[in-house]
């Protein structure tokens, strides 16, 4: 286990440096002139000019440049973003705001996933079955450029049961809403992986053998077949948790939640280098950590799985 | 078998007189979207206490689907157990609420299966599967009922019982899987035991040893066992009487040594004429012709008649055969079985 | 096999039939698990319904003028957000464009730009799964920690930049820069279907029989065991299909996607949105339509998989 969970860790940082690499190339590549695209139309004086692409490093060689990047990041310094901010400040101020609105979401689609999928497993065919599977196959086809500003129009103006938008300090009710929208993404696989899993257990030899030993329905049920049915779930429940706090573009610009999404997407529209490199070495790294933290999970819900 | 007596009060209509087993005229049907397949279609067994019944008969027969209606563990729907009784000490099983048919589970009827791997839990450990039976069953605290789960482990022979106590399914060989399944099956010491194909999935070997073990413990219970197989040899050492079934049927019963020497059904007879023998070696083997029937058809009269050596006539039309009386406590479905048996 | 499975399988040539010569039953000929799959197939309605909405939407894709002959682009202010009149079944919008015209001419580039990102990120991921899986070894690990790291990069968020750099021409219209981007990054669960498709069915015996009889790699890939392995790889494919097409509808609300004069669905819901108090009907057409495709095509993909799901007999 221990030699598994070295290896793993040499991978993620492999794959750690692989993927910003690739970001930083596609980033910086063939840029245009960033600066200006900062600047916008006011021009910008020859000595500024210097001044900027001398502390930038823009015009060193491009691995020159990824290299001071890369020392800065393994030393804890995110960098100045090209508007002057320090992105270390900007990530303080995004990512509580993310990272509360995934989990909202998570904790809603896990439960409405789980409930439903259980019973839907258990009842297969039955009008609940097929009713919730209407609904999800209709969530998972919507795409969210549909689904956010759509529930922002029917629920948040028309009926007005949720405020519109979420702002800079969202109350978590205020964040419910956007919540529901990211998590519906999710919720449709997480109910379906529940559903089959549950329903394929049911028809396990040692549900036989369990009901051969006298033991109740429930217990059958609610102990046999559902430790076993859970494990895909729980572990899907962990990478979606990873990918939600990357995916959250549209919702939060939607939402007009200031989060790692929408600053990112504001950083990508101004060209604004260290800002999205930095932003999306951080989402690696989650997204990586997560992954590893959700395969040992998986190890331990599941004893015939054992890393060598 | 000391909670035998109290465990006979429990159930209210148990008369400790009356045969141990008593199967009258049992019919199991399964509905699917392919048709109505009569998997069982007028079984009858009895088995009385240290007896060993072994139910014979090829894939699709009806004998698993028997063992289940028994413990009334059918998968429902889509089977469902249209005509019969199932007698317990008296008791019709078929007729109990499933609260009280529950309790009868494990605690007077016991089934083991073929596969231990896929029968056992995999993500629960194998003392947690025994103890469980202890603690819904008895109300055992977990001490005590792992402390007996011990016991039960150490009786079926799995050296190192304490240390193992803690190890799932997949951390056993398949023999010592099956000695699990063996040892939780009598962990309240039922009076009866299924035993539907235990030895199938094992090595030649680990047969024997299952199966002396099966023998050894059954003697020391007085318990009556069913053993549903379709290998032929290991019938021949373990059981006491033999029913033969075949398209959901018992086409033929009597005590072992007397099929194995004259049988008076054309299916048994030609069952035993198809073990090879070494004295057979260059000759072609003896095989039966044909396929058993899908259980959404069975043919006319005799469902056997297709394959049948002595096939005439009357065995096309309705009605089949009924159990003609061969002799004392021996049954044949076969209009001329005395054919058969003078064909020895 | 026990009796239940027996009872399961009750379709097998009935041996009890009257022993009279019978012609040979179309049941007796032993079927494959695609012609299973296909009879599954007709008999599901998802699958009909699905195929009904595709082949609607790839007509208006192909054949815009079947649905209307107005032009999506002429568009007068003065009809600004003017109600449905005539043809135009779903009133103006704040460009004074036809509505309807333009949701159906957003279908040909949301097919299109799908198609081809989809026909791209097979191909890559076809060549990857399967050199990954049939070689293994160094080739396997160096292939696996690739799609990792392609895996590890937010997939909105390259597509991002991606779109961006690729269509800084601005005379571009931005669908090739989409389709390149989609189908460079959409590769991933292709290749990965593919991959295990292709493990799995390597260790099978008849691969062996075939090696030992003389046959070499490229015949081994090609006759044995790629076309075992194409069942789940269809239905990934199908149903990134659908997934392109939102994701194009997704980049192009987010300006990065189709730009200049081209008609998008996604380009259309973005700029419906500013106008949605006062005028839905230009955001809720084209989400319809949209969400409608993707649909269809998530369904087609859905109802192939159940019927090539052995488990599900």
């Amino acid at each position: 286990m221990f030699r598994y969970i070295v290896r793993r860790l040499l991978q993620m940082v492999l794959t750690f440096f692989g993927a910003t690499f690739i970001v930083y190339a596609l980033v910086f590549a063939n840029q245009d002139d960033p600066l200006q695209a900062l600047a916008g139309e006011r021009p910008i004086t020859a000595s500024v000019r210097q001044a900027l692409t001398e502390r930038y490093h823009l015009d060193d060689p491009f691995l020159t440049q990824y290299w001071y990047y890369m020392k800065g990041l393994l030393t804890g310094d995110f960098g100045t973003s090209l508007t002057g901010r320090k992105i270390a400040d900007m990530m303080a101020q995004a990512w509580p705001v993310t990272i509360r609105l995934a989990l909202i979401s998570i904790v809603i689609a896990a439960a409405v996933a789980l409930l439903a999928g259980v019973v839907s497993g258990i009842r297969r065919g039955s009008l609940f079955d097929n009713t919730t599977l209407v609904i999800t196959l209709v969530l998972l086809s919507l795409p969210i450029v549909v689904l956010a500003p759509l529930a922002q129009l029917i629920f948040g103006i028309k009926l007005g049961w949720f405020p519109p938008t979420a702002g800079a300090h969202p109350s978590l009710f205020a964040l419910f809403l956007p919540a529901l929208v990211l998590g519906s993404t999710v919720l449709a696989t997480e109910l379906r992986v529940t559903r089959a899993s549950v329903a394929e257990n049911l028809r396990s030899d040692y549900v036989r053998t369990a009901r051969a030993k006298g033991l109740s329905r429930q217990r059958v049920i609610g102990v046999h077949v559902l430790r076993n049915s859970l494990i895909p779930v729980v572990t899907l429940i962990g990478v979606d948790i990873g990918g939600l706090m990357s995916g959250a573009i549209i919702t939060e610009g939607v939402f007009n939640i200031p989060g790692v999404g929408f600053n990112l997407f504001r950083g990508i529209r101004t060209e604004d280098g260290p800002l999205v490199v930095g932003f999306v070495s951080i989402l690696v790294i989650v997204f990586l950590v997560v992954n590893l933290l959700v395969d040992l999970m998986y190890a331990a819900l599941d004893p015939r799985i054992r890393y060598e | 078998m000391t909670d035998i007596k109290a465990q006979i009060d429990v159930l209210p209509g148990l008369d400790p007189r009356a045969p141990l087993l008593e199967v009258t005229d049992l019919h199991v049907e399964f509905r699917t979207q392919y048709g109505v397949a009569r998997a069982v279609n007028g079984a009858n067994f009895t088995l009385a206490p240290g007896e060993t019944l072994a139910i014979l008969g090829e894939s699709g027969c009806g004998k698993s689907v028997t063992a289940q209606a028994i413990m009334g563990i059918l998968d429902s729907p889509p089977g469902f157990i249209t005509k019969g009784e199932v007698k317990y000490r008296g008791l019709d099983l078929l007729k109990l609420p499933e609260s009280e048919r529950r309790k009868v589970r494990a605690n007077q009827i016991a089934m083991i299966f073929q596969d231990a791997l896929s029968a056992l839990n995999p993500v629960f450990t194998v003392g947690y599967q025994m103890a469980e039976l202890f603690r819904v069953h008895r109300g055992m605290s977990r001490g005590d009922a792992k402390r007996r789960s011990i016991e039960l482990l150490d009786q079926v022979k799995i050296p190192g019982a304490k240390a193992r106590i803690g190890d799932y399914p997949h951390q056993f060989s398949g023999g010592m899987r099956q000695r699990v399944m063996i040892g939780m099956a009598l962990a309240l010491d039922p009076e009866v035991l299924i035993a539907d194909e235990p030895t199938t999935a094992l090595d030649v070997t680990v047969q024997a040893q299952i199966m002396g073990l099966l023998a050894e413990l059954q003697q020391q219970r007085n318990m009556g066992l069913i053993l549903i197989t379709h290998d032929m040899g290991v019938v021949a050492d373990v059981a006491d009487r033999i029913s033969v079934m075949y398209a959901g049927k018992v086409v033929e019963e009597a005590p072992v040594y007397d099929i194995y020497a004259r049988p008076a059904h054309p299916y048994a007879k030609a069952l035993l004429e198809s073990i090879p023998r070494l004295d057979m070696k260059g000759q072609e083997l003896n095989v039966i012709k044909g396929l058993p029937p899908a259980l959404t058809s069975i043919p006319q009269g005799c469902a056997f008649n297709p394959r049948c050596a002595y096939v005439r006539d009357e065995c096309r039309q309705d009605p089949a055969p009924p159990a003609y009386t061969v002799a004392p406590g021996r049954t044949a479905r076969c209009h001329f079985w005395r054919e058969v048996v003078g064909d020895e | 096999m026990s009796d239940l499975e027996a009872v399961a399988a009750a379709q097998g040539p009935g041996a009890g039939s009257p022993p009279e010569p019978r012609h040979v039953d179309k049941r007796d000929k032993p079927r494959s698990l695609a012609g299973d799959a296909w009879i599954d197939l007709r008999r599901s309605k998802i699958f009909w319904v699905a195929s009904i909405l595709v082949a609607i939407v790839l007509l208006m894709a192909l054949f815009p003028t079947l649905f209307t002959s107005a032009d999506p682009r002429s568009c007068a202010l003065s009809r600004q957000h003017a109600p449905a009149s005539g043809t135009a079944f779903f009133g103006y919008d704040f460009q004074g464009c036809d509505v309807y015209a333009k949701t159906i001419y957003g279908a040909r580039n949301s097919i299109q730009v799908g198609v081809l990102a989809t026909l791209l990120s097979g191909i890559i991921g076809l060549i990857f799964g399967l050199g990954a899986g049939y070689f293994g070894g160094w080739v396997d690990a160096f292939l696996s920690r690739f799609i990792d790291i392609v895996l590890g990069i937010p997939f909105l968020l390259a597509a991002i930049v991606m779109a961006k750099r690729l269509s800084a021409d601005p005379n571009s219209n931005g669908v090739m820069a989409v389709t390149i981007t989609l189908g460079v990054l959409g590769w991933t669960t292709a290749a990965r279907i593919m991959r295990s498709s292709v493990i799995a069915s390597k260790n099978q015996d008849y691969v062996a029989a075939a090696r030992m009889l003389g046959a070499g790699p490229a015949r081994l890939m090609m006759r044995h065991i790629l076309p075992n392995s194409v069942a789940s790889f269809i239905v990934v494919l199908t149903i990134l299909l659908g997934t392109n097409i939102a994701s194009e509808a997704t980049l192009s609300y987010l300006g990065i996607g189709l730009k200049g004069n081209a008609i998008s669905w996604g380009i259309a819901i973005s700029e419906a949105g500013s106008y949605v108090r006062t005028a839905p009907g230009p955001l809720i057409w084209p989400s319809i339509f949209l969400a409608a495709t993707v649909l269809a095509f998530i369904m087609l993909g859905d109802a192939v998989r159940d019927a090539f799901d052995p488990k599900l007999r």
